[in-house]
C-alpha cells in the first residue's frame, strides 16, 4: 500500500522518474523522500501542503538538482510548521 | 554510506547526507515520524512501485477486451500502440494468467528482459540461482519469493530469449470493478509482470 500522499507524475514539483519509477541517485535522496512522505502522512497532510515549499526552493536555486531543493524545502517546511528549529 | 536504518558514519557522510540524517533524527526524536515508517516508504518507492509502462499495458488489457485480444495475439504491436517499444522491446509475447495457469518468466542463458515495459531487471532475476532453479523447481522458488500458487493451478515457466521476451498479464484482482484505468495501473507490480507475485 502506498498511503494517502499522492506523488505527482508531472510538473516542476514532480520527482524524477524513469518508466514511472522514482530515480534516487544516492541513498540520502530516497531517505529525504521517505521522510517527507512519512511526515506528511503522520501529520495528516498532502503533497499540496509541501508543494509550496518545494516550488519556492526550486525557484531560489533553479540550477540545483531536484533533491537538493527537496531537502531545502523539507527544512523550510519543518521549521514553518514548528516541527524543527 | 547508510545501512538499512539510515545510520550514517559521520566521518564518511557528505554535508547533504548529514543534513538529511539530522532532520530525520530530530523529527523522529520529537515524535513527528517513526523511523520504521520512513523505512517503509523508502522500500515502497525504491522497490515495489513498478514500472508504469508495463502497468499501463496490463491495466488497458483489463479494461478493454479487444485490446487484450490484440495484446495476446501480437505483444510487440499492442504494446507499441501505447507508445512503448524500442531496443529489447521486439518479440514481445504476453502470457495471460488464468484460474488454471500461472505463468512465470526466466532467462536461463543470460538475462533477457523486456526493458521498455519493465525498466531495469532486478538483481535476483539476473542471479544464477533464480535462472537455474526456476526451470527445475518453480513452485519452490515462487514460494520462497512469497508467491503461493494454489496446487490446482498449473505453473508454466517461460524461458526468454532473443526471439521471445515474455511479459505476464496478471489476473485482475477481485473488488476492483470501480477503479479507473490509472488506479488499476497503480496496482500492478514488476514482480507480478515477471510472474513471481500474484496481485
Amino acid at each position: 500500500m502506498i498511503g494517502t500522499v499522492r506523488v505527482p507524475f508531472e510538473g516542476p514539483d514532480a520527482p524524477p522518474r524513469s518508466n514511472g519509477e522514482l530515480v534516487f541517485e544516492a541513498p540520502w535522496q530516497g531517505r529525504a523522500f521517505g521522510l517527507c512522505l512519512a511526515l506528511l502522512e503522520h501529520e495528516g497532510l498532502g503533497w499540496e501542503d509541501f508543494r509550496l515549499y518545494l516550488g519556492a526552493a526550486i525557484e531560489r536555486q533553479p540550477e540545483a538538482s531536484y533533491y537538493l531543493c527537496f531537502a531545502d524545502a523539507l527544512d523550510a517546511f519543518s521549521v514553518a510548521r514548528g516541527l524543527a528549529d | 554510506m547508510s545501512d538499512e536504518h539510515g545510520h550514517h558514519h559521520p566521518a564518511e557522510a557528505s554535508p547533504i547526507e548529514r543534513r538529511v540524517q539530522a532532520l530525520e533524527d530530530l523529527l523522529v526524536e520529537r515524535g513527528y515520524v517513526r523511523r520504521e515508517d520512513i523505512d517503509t516508504f523508502v522500500q515502497i518507492y525504491e522497490h515495489d512501485i513498478g514500472p508504469m509502462n508495463g502497468a499501463r499495458v496490463v491495466a488497458r488489457a483489463w479494461v478493454d477486451a479487444d485490446y487484450k485480444a490484440r495484446l495476446l495475439a501480437d505483444g510487440t504491436a499492442a504494446i507499441g500502440e501505447l507508445g512503448f517499444g524500442g531496443p529489447e522491446g521486439g518479440f514481445m509475447v504476453v502470457l495471460e494468467n488464468t484460474d488454471e495457469v500461472h505463468n512465470a518468466v526466466v532467462c536461463t542463458l543470460c538475462s533477457c528482459y523486456p526493458w521498455p515495459v519493465l525498466g531495469l531487471p532486478p538483481d535476483w532475476y539476473k542471479s544464477a540461482p533464480y535462472r537455474s532453479r526456476m526451470v527445475r523447481a518453480p513452485r519452490g522458488v515462487l514460494r520462497e519469493m512469497g508467491c503461493d500458487v494454489p496446487d490446482e493451478v498449473e505453473v508454466r515457466v517461460w524461458d526468454s530469449s532473443a526471439e521471445a521476451r515474455y511479459l505476464v498479464l496478471p489476473q485482475r484482482p477481485a473488488g476492483t470493478d470501480d477503479l479507473s484505468e490509472d488506479e488499476l495501473a497503480a496496482l500492478v507490480t514488476r514482480d507480478a509482470m515477471i510472474g513471481v507475485a500474484r496481485l
